[in-house]
């Protein structure tokens, strides 16, 4: 792999309970060639909540996110702890500009608290790291992988999120490698 | 058979609503299909003559000629195109004449993102069948996606073989062998070469769960089923849906989890912890199990029924002790993947280290071998790999004590790897490539005691 890229991790509205940022920022850096910055201070995205629906709109955080970049920004990833949306679908886990700079997700409903199980804060750092990883994949282009074991899966319900690797197959490292 | 490619498939997404479709078609695209849109009746019918449309996402109320309308025009001349109604307004009355009229699913918006891409994927099945005809197909000349087995031994060819004859029928499969033996590669394989393979693989270990949890974790629940289940949780069976279910392990589930699953298998339906509703199980079951399970229906430990409805076409792996001549392309396989995943060039196997590899028991199997491997590529710094990099177990049971017994030799291994790994339950299991629930029976089976 050749450069190696910035990534900005920036906590949108405030900081999400129970997740070590110092942590995900470990295990991205240990599957993906890249270097984390941690901003420290939470991105205010009041203007994207959905009143009647107590969610946040996806596209327009991932538009409040991309004020915050800098010339230099090669990636941002948003974290944060409230329940995301897209119009047509009741909520999602997270969202990103396939080959581009923005990608945001949501811890909301990665707490083991919301299905009405034991929490677990092993399951919830092992699904942020498999988010983060995921919604960065689709900023260096990769989409949803279909053909093997991988964190490039597509996951609409926790358990799927479970269920996958916290790792890129072969061929999405393969493609990872051209880009990276 | 071809591997299946999402943008074979053209999504058209027909809505007045430009969040809506700017949503969905950026929630499709990630998934890969072709994707085109419409804001309303007329450019619909303008994107058919220009692009061959297979699915059409239609929401009912629109400016001008509403979806239903439209619907009826689309019929007129064309029978196959698949269309899913998503519609914010929900009526019965719409929704039976949607589909009397002709559409293949209907939705409320906001839809579940899990209710989407299962409808999408119902329909994708459905083109799937009309375009390759698998229906009528009863064999297959080549497996795919197999790369994760390796194996050119004679046993693993006849493991092969078995795999390619039973994958496309859709019967159920039992998998019999030791721990770390792949079972459930060989279950991906049959499910990846069969007319599944779109939908997902669950794999349950139902040796890992304690009894109480298993049953929401393969029923799932309603909300409110129980204190704190805020939110309806889908189970193993609903996931397994349109797929197949792999239950690693079936030789430990209690007797009452061995009555749900009969019940399940027999009515092919069940329902949700705490629900009224019933539930279809369309999935395909595939089970592995390292225990005589015949023995254990002599002893009444698993139910003769369900014995034989699992117990329909069996694939036996074979221990890696009677297929060494994998060993070499095994080992150079993980040395390639784990320098890979660390991102080192890989070091080389020196020919010392080979026969160490070579002559030991692998108790643990291919799961042992590969953890040996992991390890050395890790601690190697020269490049060459020697016996002094590979797990000292490795290198001292290279020669299986004479006389002894299989089980004397287990729980030799296991008390030794649990010294190894200062009795750290989580990480003796991870080595020797069991679960914590099996290596905690062991523990118990042999008496092994934590020295003071
Ligand atoms: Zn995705
Ligand atoms: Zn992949």
């Amino acid at each position: 792999m050749s450069g190696v890229r910035e990534v900005t991790v920036i906590p949108l509205g405030t900081h999400p309970r129970d997740v070590s940022l110092e942590e995900l920022r470990s295990g991205i850096e240990q599957i993906l060639p890249v270097r984390i910055t941690i901003r420290p201070r939470p991105v205010d995205i009041d203007s994207a909540l959905d009143a009647s629906r107590k969610q946040y709109h996806s596209t327009s955080v991932l538009a409040l996110l991309l004020q915050q970049a800098e010339p230099h920004t090669e990636r941002l990833l948003g974290i944060t702890p409230y329940d995301l949306f897209v119009p047509v679908l009741t909520f999602v886990f997270g969202q990103a500009q396939l080959n581009n700079l923005a990608a945001v997700f949501s811890t909301f409903r990665l707490h083991n608290e919301f299905y009405g199980i034991p929490r677990s804060g092993e399951q919830l750092a092992a699904r942020c790291l498999k988010e983060a990883l995921h919604e960065l994949g689709h900023t260096f282009g990769l989409r949803h992988c279909i053909d093997h074991p991988c964190v490039m899966n597509s996951s609409t319900y926790v358990e799927d999120i479970d269920l996958k690797p916290a790792d890129f197959c072969l061929p999405c490292r393969e493609h990872l490698e051209i880009v990276l | 058979m071809t591997a299946f490619d999402p943008s074979d498939i053209t999504i058209m997404i027909v809505d007045d609503e430009p969040s809506v479709r700017q949503s969905l078609a950026a929630w499709f695209e990630d998934d890969g299909y072709s994707i085109v849109t419409a804001q309303n009746a007329a450019e619909a019918l303008q994107c058919m003559q220009e692009h061959s449309v297979d699915i059409i996402l239609l929401d009912i109320k629109m400016p001008g000629m509403d979806g239903l309308a439209l619907q009826d025009r689309i019929r007129e001349f064309n029978q196959q195109v698949i269309i899913i109604i998503i519609t914010a307004f929900a009526t019965v009355d719409t929704a039976v004449r949607a589909l009397k009229a002709g559409a293949f699913d209907y939705t409320t918006k906001p839809v579940d993102p899990d209710e989407l891409s299962h409808l999408v994927l119902n329909a994708v099945d459905k083109i799937r069948l009309q375009r390759e005809n698998l229906a009528l197909r009863e064999s297959i000349d080549h497996l795919q996606f197999v790369d994760d087995i390796i194996g050119e031994s004679g046993p693993m060819q006849q493991v092969l073989e078995l795999v390619k004859t039973v994958a496309p029928t859709d019967s159920t499969v039992l998998i019999l062998g030791e721990s770390g033996t792949g079972k459930e590669l060989i279950a991906r394989a049959i499910h990846m070469n069969s007319r599944r393979r779109y939908f997902p693989i669950i794999p349950v270990n139902c040796g890992a769960l304690p009894e109480s949890l298993l049953e929401s974790e393969l029923f799932g629940h309603e909300k409110g089923a129980f204190t704190g289940a805020q939110y309806r949780r889908k189970g193993k069976f609903e996931m397994a849906q349109g797929g197949s279910l792999f239950l690693d392990e079936i030789g430990t589930l209690s007797l009452k989890s061995q009555i749900d699953l009969l019940r399940v298998l027999e009515d092919r339906e069940f329902h949700r912890l705490g629900g009224e509703r019933t539930v279809k199980a369309d999935f395909r079951l595939i089970c592995a199990t390292n225990v005589d399970l015949e023995k254990e229906v002599k002893s009444a430990v698993f139910r003769e029924d369900l014995y034989y409805r699992v117990n329909v076409f069996t694939i036996t792996l074979p221990p890696l002790r009677e297929r060494r001549a994998d060993i070499p392309l095994l080992a150079s396989h993980f040395v390639e993947r784990h320098a890979r995943s660390m991102n080192r060039p890989a070091p080389e196997l020196s020919s010392e280290a080979m026969d160490v590899l070579l002559t030991h028991d692998w108790p643990g199997n291919v799961r042992e071998l590969e953890n040996a491997i992991e390890r050395a590529v890790v601690i190697n710094k020269t490049g060459i790999i020697t016996p002094d990099d590979l797990p000292v177990q490795v290198g001292r049971n290279s020669v299986p004590p004479r006389g002894s017994s299989l089980s004397e030799m287990e729980e030799e291994h296991i008390s030794h790897m649990l010294e190894e790994n200062n009795w750290n339950i989580s990480r003796t299991a991870e080595k020797l490539g069991i679960d914590r629930v099996t290596l905690y029976n062991k523990i118990e089976k042999y008496g092994l005691k934590r020295p003071e």
